[in-house]
């Protein structure tokens, strides 16, 4: 019995019980074997003239086929397999994570230079080379997702109420359809929109933050229809019952229970679509395009945005280029830290307005 | 103020499939009425059409009478609002509003219709709905809480204190207690004996135990076959229909020699 290693006596005494044993691989084998198939891989890498790819590929085909065969042999198939997916799975993970890291930590290593009070508190009015910041494009990105924000979000939340609702038959099924294929509309292509709209109405030369505002709506509603109509979906219909019942009519049923019911989804919603939006470039630069000095007005002139300024300083850089990258990389880094703030906002609002159990 | 309500020559429908036809009965104020029968006999579309909430399901739709103190339910001046605030219901699985509290869903129909009252007063329905429910020293401590906190049984008395809240004359049960476990059943039955007393109560139930325990009435549901309407076989008083019933259908179903 000495030889016998398995930790567990009940099931090595009875090999015949009613339970089938395995047996099974210690705790961090899976693991060193994974990493041993890695190092092989560098070696063979060595081989063919170092380069981290080659290595990455190889050691992740024999870190797998190591893991694999060995719990095959030892622990049967089905465990095998097992590991198997669990080693596709976490590769997958792994790859997957790679351009988002980089991402992160080149936008941070550059964007940095000019994370500064000056990017913050100074436009580009009458600068040429050095210096000069943001600020005139951080609040008209600000302005232009609000007032986007402002009109997309009754349109939205009224059709998927609407949807959810009271919709039936034709109608209903043509507004899913063409929510469909507003999801799919080009960002350029709103922005045309836009464009030709307001140019007939109010002439060529017009040019408004509102422009922008309204190709961005377009490409916002659909995506605030949808999250809204799925959360709506979700209330219970035992509760729109419950208030039938006690002879509430329905449109009271919807803004009194329906909705506070739902304000969780419905507001991380919003400010997942308002993430969406708020890094567009294209429609932006057809219709507000970009100015140097602060304009605060969305319905008359051009205004400056974070995307368009990070693209015109990257594409038209003066003669002090350095500087005009550097400030392109920090506009970049700005906007990524709007998106993750409006993430952290989303969890924070589904978080806090979610139904509370009390239990 | 517990009304008599008649029901003559009743067919309902879900969009073209007739689920219960020619329903004739006279359903007696201050009194239980117990629904008994198997699955899917239309027993709930039934109780559903008293109040008009069966029409709040797409393509559903009613043809007969239903009247209420003379007065037609289904009659062309009718607001099925109207209805639903005089004929309470209370539903199978306890439904309580998650966003409210205790408190709030006790007067939710009051609040829901922005029917403005004094906080003197909301605090006193309150008290005497969770009292008229058997619930207010359970939680009379705890009234800001939310009602999803509450056990099973305690949520269903929630339900049926917030049912009554609203004042109506009758009060629907559809299988009320079939979530709950024997000690809350128990107690909903004896809230039932003492809601007789104001309200006219129809109560659909699997439990023939329990229809023999509380009603004065029962109607025994029935249906010939699959995709067949179902039918009321018979109706008459409780005790009359457990020890000596008219119908061969309803002697075979509670004495368990069904299908
Ligand atoms: N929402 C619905 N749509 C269509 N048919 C329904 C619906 N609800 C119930 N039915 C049908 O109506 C019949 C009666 O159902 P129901 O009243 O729920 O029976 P019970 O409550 O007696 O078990 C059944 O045949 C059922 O399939
Ligand atoms: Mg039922």
């Amino acid at each position: 019995m000495s030889t016998d290693t398995r930790s567990e006596p009940r099931l090595a005494a009875s090999p015949e019980g009613p339970v089938r044993s395995h047996r099974r691989l210690p705790r961090f084998a899976p693991l060193g074997l994974y990493l041993a198939g890695i190092a092989l891989g560098a070696g063979l890498s060595a081989l063919t003239g170092f380069s981290v790819t080659s290595t990455v590929v190889y050691g992740v085909i024999l870190g797998t086929a190591a893991v694999y065969l060995t719990s095959r042999t030892v622990e049967g198939s089905r465990k095998g397999t097992d590991r198997l997916v669990t080693c596709l799975v976490t590769t997958a993970f792994g790859i997957a994570m790679i351009p988002l890291v980089s991402l992160v930590y080149t936008v941070l290593d550059k964007g940095l230079a000019r994370l500064d009070g000056d990017f913050f508190s100074n436009s580009m009015y009458r600068v040429v080379g050095e210096g000069g910041g943001a600020y005139h494009a951080i609040l008209g990105t600000l302005i232009i997702t609000l007032v986007a924000t402002v009109i997309s979000v009754p349109i939205g939340l009224f059709t998927a109420i609407y949807l959810v609702e009271y919709g039936t038959g034709r109608l209903k099924r043509a507004i899913t359809f063409f929510v469909d294929v507003m999801t799919g509309i080009p960002s350029i292509v709103a922005g045309l929109f836009a464009f030709a709209l307001f140019t007939l109405l109010f002439g060529n030369d017009f040019r408004a933050g509102i422009m922008g505002a309204v190709a961005l709506s377009v490409l916002m509603i659909p995506v605030v229809v949808r999250s809204s109509e799925e959360v709506l979906k979700l209330v219970p219909n035992e509760l729109r019952e419950a208030s039938y019942a006690l002879g509430v009519p329905k449109w009271r049923t919807v803004v009194k229970v329906v909705l506070p019911t739902a304000i969780a989804g419905l507001g991380t919603g919003v400010t997942l679509s308002v993430a969406r939006v708020v890094g567009e470039t294209a429609p932006l630069l057809i219709t507000v395009g970009l100015i140097t000095g602060t304009n605060l007005n969305p319905f008359d002139g051009r205004m400056a945005t974070l995307p368009v300024f990070a693209f015109y300083q990257l594409t038209q850089p003066g003669t002090a280029t350095q500087a005009f990258l550097d400030r392109a990389w920090t506009a970049a880094l700005v906007l990524i830290i709007f998106v993750m703030a409006l993430n952290i906002l989303a969890r924070l609002i589904s978080r806090f307005f979610a139904p509370k159990t009390g239990r | 103020m517990a009304k008599r309500i008649e029901v003559s020559d009743l067919n309902i429908y879900y969009g073209n499939f007739l689920a219960v036809e020619g329903v004739n009965v006279s359903i007696e104020p201050r009194s239980i009425t117990a629904l008994i029968g198997p699955s899917g006999c239309g027993k709930s579309t039934f109780l559903r059409s008293l109040n008009r909430m069966h029409e709040v399901l797409p393509g559903a739709r009613v043809e007969g009478k239903v009247v209420m103190d003379g007065q037609d339910l289904y009659g062309g001046d009718v607001d099925p609002v109207d209805v639903r605030r005089q004929i309470g219901m209370v539903f199978q699985r306890p439904n309580p509003f998650p966003t409210m509290s205790i408190y709030d869903n006790v007067i939710a129909g009051n609040r829901l219709n922005n029917k403005r009252m004094r906080k003197s007063e909301t605090d006193e329905l309150v008290e005497k709905s969770l009292r008229g429910a058997n619930l207010w020293n359970e939680v009379k401590d705890r009234l800001d809480r939310p009602g999803s906190g509450l056990s099973g049984g305690q949520q269903q008395r929630l339900c049926i204190a917030r049912a009554i809240a609203v004042e109506p004359d009758v009060l629907l049960m559809d299988e009320p207690c079939s979530a709950l476990d024997p000690i809350s059943t128990l107690a909903i039955e004896d809230l039932m004996g003492e809601l007789k007393e104001r309200f006219t109560i129809v109560i659909v139930t699997h439990n023939m135990q329990q229809a023999a325990r509380v009603s004065e009435q029962t109607g025994f549901f029935n249906l010939n076959g699959v995709g067949q309407p179902g039918r009321l076989i018979e109706f008459n008083p409780t005790e009359k229909i457990f020890s000596n019933p008219d119908q061969k259908a309803t002697e075979d179903y509670i004495s368990g020699r069904f299908g």
